[in-house]
């Protein structure tokens, strides 16, 4: 699905990441953890192509990111469902639309009004709240309403940067259990965050691998989990 | 051709990414329509100052007058004379003597009516209508100075020139004129359709984040800039079209300036302009649009 070989990335002053070699491969199910600052929501937008590598290849799909043009970045989001640390809606479009907006945007407007959608809003529970305006949504609203964005398309991979970010613990179970059920439907995960009880909860229902970054490298992390 | 299609059938949805802007939305409106407006008269003084242009340059050549001034007991002597000498003269399709009544008609204005034309040593007028090459001035004149002594040939050049000089030279003030108001329209788009895409920079990362591409983004700030100024610029050119209707007709009296406004085929010029507003807010959100997208990921 993605493939990084020796990825490096550097921001104006030094080298954030360095030497990252990693594969998603299909129906994995990753966790990407470390102190915070150390570059898990770059490795992230890397993998969505929001930043490009300054050394080495990443493959999407097959294709190598810097070869590709602005739309095929775009009609390769349509294939990777990301859930942002601070997610972002559009803020004057209820609920369902905004959920229903990759379908949109990619010409299936068709879709949008139909029972998947209902479906979906009844599986992440926030079927009450269809015509809320997503500021009027608490923390794990949002968080659930971003899942679903995320998915609408049926995408081969999930990223979701701190997914449980400001939620409690009884929602981050809840949202866990939901990407947890994707990963059985054969997509793709990759979840970065550094709650590490909630990668101990995780593991006892799913086969999960464990990256950590340290020292710009990533480790594959051991059985201290 | 695709593009245009789209913007006119419309895409509901489409149109509601982009939150509504009210205020702003309004004044693109008015600035549109104030722009077509001037362009109307802009057109108007153009289209009008060719057309005199041209019945200036193509009447006056075609026609001369020679002036008999003489005594009044010779007057119509000399006249005869004169009017013997130009049925002969090469380039002349008629000559004819004005009437004391045609005489009055064009003193009128400046002597007032009921003018006793009969005692005053006011020079008669023969109109020449030319034909042809025309005539040639220096050899009627030495004939005429041989055998009517008291007639002056003016064959309008003197003051035809600087007349159809001036009357061009206002329709390219006028044309430049209309190609300004243009290029005010395109940066008044840009800067509109520039600050709609500032604002609303949050929409535009939330949509290229799921998956929607340039176009469909752009298109979206296109459609709505392209059709508030088609639809301001309808506005402001049904209103400069009445304003140029209801010009007071000065009638006869009134010479070049009735000549304001638009003739025959003319009419339609103007129905053009909300189009081409139209099509250059189109160009301008499109590169806008196109500039802001390319900063972004």
């Amino acid at each position: 699905m993605i493939e990084l070989e020796n990825v490096a990335y550097s921001y104006g002053g030094g080298e954030l990441l360095s030497d990252i070699t990693l594969k998603l491969a299909p129906g994995s199910f990753h966790f990407l953890t470390g102190p915070s600052g150390t570059g898990k929501t770059t490795l992230m937008k890397l993998c969505y192509g929001a930043l490009l590598p300054t050394a080495g290849h990443l493959r999407m799909f097959g294709a190598d990111v810097r070869g590709l043009g602005r739309d095929d970045i775009a009609l390769m989001r349509r294939r990777v469902g990301v859930v942002h640390q601070d997610v972002k809606f559009l803020d004057h479009l209820p609920l369902t639309e905004n959920i229903a907006l990759p379908l949109n945007v990619s010409g299936r407007q068709a879709e949008a009004g139909g029972t998947d959608l209902e479906e979906l809003m009844s599986w992440v529970g926030l079927t009450h709240r269809a015509d809320a305006l997503p500021p009027e949504l608490s923390g794990g609203e949002r968080q659930r309403a971003a899942l679903a964005r995320a998915v609408i398309m049926s995408p081969d991979v999930i990223l979701a940067d701190e997914p449980t970010g400001n939620i409690d613990w009884e929602m981050s179970q809840r949202l866990l259990r939901l990407l947890i059920e994707l990963n059985r439907m054969g997509k793709t995960v990759l979840i970065a965050t550094h709650d590490l009880s909630l990668i101990r909860a995780t593991k006892a229902h799913v086969q999960a691998r464990v990256l950590r970054i340290a020292n710009r490298r990533i480790q594959l992390a051991g059985a201290d989990l | 051709m695709g593009a245009l299609r789209a913007i006119f059938k419309g895409d509901r949805q489409a149109d509601r990414v982009v939150p509504p802007s009210g205020f702003t939305a309004q004044l693109t409106l008015f600035a549109a329509g104030a722009m077509a407006f001037l362009a109307v008269f802009a057109l108007a003084l153009s289209l009008a100052s060719g057309r005199l242009a041209q019945v200036w340059g193509q009447e006056l050549a075609q026609s001369a007058t020679v002036r008999i001034v003489a005594p009044l007991d010779q007057r119509a002597a000399q006249t005869e004379a004169a009017l013997k000498v130009l049925q002969t003269t090469k380039g002349v399709a008629s000559a004819r003597a004005l009437t004391d009544a045609e005489q009055e008609e064009l003193l009128a204005p400046w002597f007032g009516p009921e003018l006793a034309m009969e005692n005053l040593p006011v020079p008669r007028l023969i109109e020449v209508v030319e034909e042809g090459e025309g005539l040639d001035p220096v050899g009627l004149r030495l004939r005429l100075s041989a055998e009517v002594p008291g007639a002056v040939l003016d064959d309008h050049s003197r003051w035809r020139a600087p007349l159809v000089a001036a009357a061009s030279r206002l329709r390219l003030l006028g044309w430049i004129s209309t190609l300004l108001i243009g290029a005010a329209v395109a940066a008044m788009v840009t800067l509109a359709a520039q600050a709609a895409l500032a604002a609303n920079a949050q929409v535009i990362a939330v949509l290229r984040l799921v998956g929607a591409t340039d176009d469909y983004i752009a298109r979206a700030f296109i459609r709505r800039f392209t059709l508030r100024a088609l639809l301001g610029a309808a506005a402001g050119t049904v209103l400069g079209m009445v304003a140029v209707i209801l010009l007071p007709d000065a009638g006869e009296a009134g010479g070049f300036l009735t000549g304001l406004g638009f003739r025959g085929w003319h009419w339609v010029v103007p129905l053009l302009v909300p189009l081409l507003v139209g099509a250059v807010a189109f160009a301008a959100t499109g590169a806008a649009a196109r500039r802001t997208l390319r900063e972004l990921t």
